[in-house]
C-alpha cells in the first residue's frame, strides 16, 4: 500500500509543493537564524580560541568576560609561575587602541601584546608573513579584515605602516584571525611593543596565561592559582563560556534572534500541520472506502506516517540544501567571515522537522482512526 | 431451513443509535434471507433502514439485538482484525460516488484490494488490468479516475469489488450517480459478472429502474422490511411480506455457509 500513499501525496502537486516549501522555508529560517545567532555569539570568545598555546587564562578576580580586563600587577605573572602544576606562565596584554591609515581613517583596533620570548598567543592561521616577523621594530601583523578597510582595494601585502600612539606601526604579517564580536581590526604585536601602542598606563599586564603540566587538568590548576594567588583562573573552555552567556545576558540579542527562531518554528509548524491535516482530510473518504475494503487501521497509519515522512524529509533537504549554499556564499564574505552552519544544528532541526511532522500526522491519523468506515456509505 | 444456499441470515436484527430521548431505531426487527447466487434489493424511502442494513451486513456497523449470520460467520462475535480481514477477504464493494482514489490510474484502482491482501504491487495492477479487459475496459486500464466517464468509474469500482473474488458484493446506490442508460448497462454488467452460484450480490437503491435485475427486493420502511418480492427477474413475481420458516440450526462457533450449486 505503500505507492498507494504516496501516489495519494503527490497527485495534488500544488498542496504537496506548497508542504514541501513550507517545510523547507521553515528549515532554512531556523538554520539560518541558529547559527548566525551562534557565530555572533561565539565572537566574543574569538582572541580566546585563538590562543591554541596555552590552557589557562589568569585574570583579575572581577572578571566578568575576556573584553573588559582590568591589569594586573607585573609580578602576579611569576605568582602563577610558582603555582604546583603551572607547566609555564607568559603574559599577555589585550586591549584597544586608535589606529590611524595612511589616508586618515582611522578605527579602534584590538591590540594583542603576546609574550616576546615564546610569541604564545601569537595567531597561528597566517595568510602572509611570519609571527617570527614579530622581532622587528614596531612590528604587528594585521587580521585580513583590517587591512582591507585600512588599505581598501589594496592586494594583501606586507610592508606597510599604520600609525598608532604618533608611532609608526609596520605590518609585517596578514592572519586570518577569528572575527571578533564589535568586528575591530585585530592586531597582534610583541608585549613589550604593544605598551608603545597604547596609552600607558601604570600596569599593562591584561593577563597570564598558562600551561599546565603534563596529565593535569587544566580546571584543577586553575583552581589551584585561585587559592594560592586570589586571582580568578579560568581554563579557555570555561573562559569562552563567560563570555558567551555575558553577551546573552547583556544584550538584545537572544530576544531579536529567539523572536525569530520562534515565527519559524510557528511558521513551519502551523502551515505544514495545517496543509497536511487538509490534505489527509480531503482524503478522509479516500481512507474510509479503503477501511471498508478490509486496510487496517495500522496500515493506513502507516501510509499516514509514510507521507509525513516524505513530506519532511524533501522539505529538510531542501531547506538543508539552501541553508548549506547560504553560508557557503557568506563564509568568505568579510562581515559574516567565521559565520558557520554547524552539523548540530543541522541535526537539531531534523529533530525539529520530525517532531513537526508527527505532530501534523498525529492529529491527521486520530481524525482518520475515529472515521466510520460506514461513512463510505453516505453519498 | 437449514444454511445450505443461505448468504446472509438475519432474525430480528435491530440497529439503535443514540441513548435516552434522542434515540432512533434504525432498524426494527430485520428478517431477510440472502441466497448464493441472486441478486437482493433492498429499497425504500430515504430513512427507511437501507444503507443502515447494509452497513450491519458488512460488519462496518455492529447490530444492537438479533441473530445475524453472514457468510456463516457471526460479525458480532468477531473481533475488530478478524472482521477486517473477514471484509478484505470475502466482500467486494461498490459505492454510490465510485470512491476510486483520484492518484491512482483503473488498473492501480483495481488492484487496491489485492494489495490489501498483501499481494505485490506489479502482481495486483496486472491482475486489475486482466480484470478490466474482462469488463471490456483494458483501453482505460491506465487512464485517472477523473478521465473516465461516469460508467467507466462504476465498472472500475465494479472491478475493484470483483477482483478478489469474494462470496458477497454490496452495492450502495451503483446507478444513482449515472444517467438512465449507463445504469441500465452498468447493470448488465454487474448481473452478468457478479452473480454466480458461489456469490450473493445485495443492492441499495432508490433507482425502480433496475428493479428488474433483482432475484429478490426487500422494501424498507421505518427500519422494518414491509414486504418482499422473490423471483422478480424471471418475471414470476411472489409479492407480500415473506414468511422466513424456521430459525437456522447454528451450529457455534461458527457456521458453515454452502454456496448453492446454481441448480
Amino acid at each position: 500500500m505503500n505507492f498507494v500513499a504516496l501516489k495519494m501525496l503527490v497527485a495534488d502537486r500544488a498542496k504537496y509543493f506548497s508542504l514541501i516549501f513550507a517545510i523547507a522555508f521553515a528549515s532554512f529560517l531556523l538554520a539560518n537564524q541558529i547559527s548566525i545567532f551562534i557565530g555572533i555569539m561565539t565572537r566574543p570568545s574569538s582572541q580566546i580560541r585563538d590562543v591554541v598555546d596555552a590552557d589557562i587564562w589568569v585574570m583579575d578576580p572581577q572578571t566578568l568576560y575576556s573584553d573588559e580586563v582590568y591589569a594586573l600587577r607585573d609580578y602576579d605573572l611569576y605568582r602563577v609561575r610558582s603555582v604546583p602544576g603551572v607547566q609555564w606562565a607568559v603574559p599577555l596584554y589585550k586591549g584597544t587602541g586608535r589606529a590611524k591609515g595612511p589616508d586618515g581613517r582611522f578605527r579602534t583596533v584590538i591590540l594583542m601584546g603576546v609574550d616576546d620570548a615564546t610569541l604564545v598567543g601569537a595567531p597561528r592561521k597566517m595568510l602572509m608573513g611570519s609571527i617570527y616577523d614579530l622581532d622587528q621594530p614596531d612590528a604587528a601583523i594585521i587580521d585580513k579584515a583590517g587591512f582591507l578597510y585600512f588599505f581598501p582595494g589594496d592586494p594583501l601585502q606586507v610592508g606597510k605602516t599604520l600609525q598608532m600612539n604618533e608611532r609608526r606601526v609596520l605590518i609585517v604579517g596578514i592572519s586570518d584571525a577569528s572575527a571578533p564580536f564589535q568586528s575591530f581590526p585585530v592586531l597582534h604585536t610583541r608585549y613589550s611593543q604593544a605598551l608603545g601602542f597604547v596609552g600607558r598606563e601604570r600596569n599593562l599586564l591584561s593577563f597570564v596565561l598558562a600551561k599546565p603540566a603534563a596529565g593535569v587538568p587544566p580546571a584543577k590548576v586553575c583552581r589551584a592559582i585561585e587559592a594560592t594567588t586570589g586571582l580568578r583562573a579560568r581554563s579557555a573552555a570555561e573562559f569562552s563560556l563567560d563570555a558567551f552567556l555575558f553577551y546573552l545576558r547583556n544584550t538584545g540579542i537572544p530576544v531579536n534572534f529567539g523572536i525569530t527562531v520562534m515565527i519559524a518554528l510557528i511558521v513551519g509548524t502551523v502551515i505544514p500541520g495545517q496543509t497536511f491535516y487538509i490534505f489527509t482530510v480531503e482524503n478522509l473518504k479516500q481512507f474510509g472506502a479503503l477501511k471498508a475494503i478490509g486496510v487496517t487501521n495500522r496500515r493506513i497509519v502507516g501510509m499516514i506516517l509514510l507521507q509525513a515522512l516524505v513530506v519532511g524529509g524533501s522539505g529538510y533537504a531542501l531547506g538543508m540544501g539552501i541553508s548549506a549554499a547560504f553560508f557557503a556564499r557568506t563564509l568568505n564574505y568579510m562581515p559574516t567571515r567565521g559565520i558557520i552552519f554547524p552539523w548540530q544544528v543541522m541535526a537539531s532541526i531534523g529533530v525539529v522537522v520530525l517532531l513537526v511532522v508527527g505532530l501534523a500526522s498525529l492529529i491527521s491519523i486520530r481524525r482518520v482512526l475515529v472515521l466510520e468506515p460506514a461513512v463510505v456509505f453516505r453519498g | 431451513m437449514g444454511t445450505d444456499g443461505i448468504a446472509v441470515f438475519s432474525r430480528d436484527v435491530t440497529k439503535v443509535f443514540g441513548r435516552g430521548d434522542t434515540q432512533v431505531h434504525a432498524l426494527r426487527g430485520i428478517d431477510l434471507n440472502i441466497r448464493f447466487g441472486e441478486l437482493t434489493m433492498l429499497v425504500g424511502p430515504s430513512g427507511s433502514g437501507k444503507t443502515t442494513l447494509l452497513s450491519v451486513i458488512t460488519g462496518l456497523l455492529d447490530a444492537t439485538s438479533g441473530e445475524l449470520v453472514v457468510l456463516g460467520r457471526r460479525p458480532a462475535k468477531l473481533a475488530q482484525e478478524e472482521l477486517i480481514l473477514f471484509r478484505r477477504e470475502n466482500l467486494g464493494f461498490v459505492f454510490q460516488q465510485f470512491n476510486l482514489i483520484p492518484a491512482l490510474t483503473a488498473a492501480e484502482n483495481v488492484a487496491v484490494p489485492l494489495l490489501a491482501g498483501g499481494t505485490k504491487r506489479q502482481q495486483a495492477v496486472q491482475r486489475g488490468e486482466e480484470f478490466l479487459a474482462t469488463l471490456g475496459m483494458a483501453h482505460r486500464a491506465h487512464a485517472l479516475p477523473s478521465e473516465l466517464s461516469g460508467g467507466e468509474q462504476q465498472r472500475v469500482a465494479l472491478a475493484r469489488a470483483l477482483v478478489h473474488e469474494p462470496k458477497l458484493i454490496v452495492c450502495d446506490e451503483p446507478t444513482s450517480a449515472l444517467d438512465g442508460r449507463t445504469g441500465h448497462a452498468v447493470m448488465d454488467l454487474l448481473s452478468a459478472t457478479a452473480v454466480r452460484p458461489d456469490r450473493a450480490v445485495i443492492i441499495v437503491t432508490h433507482d425502480s429502474r433496475i428493479f428488474d435485475f433483482a432475484d429478490q427486493i426487500a422494501h424498507m420502511d421505518d427500519g422494518r422490511i414491509t414486504s418482499l418480492e422473490q423471483n422478480r427477474k424471471n418475471g414470476s413475481l411472489a409479492n407480500g411480506l415473506a414468511p422466513i420458516s424456521g430459525a437456522l440450526p447454528l451450529g457455534d462457533p461458527e457456521l458453515r455457509a454452502s454456496p448453492a450449486t446454481g441448480d
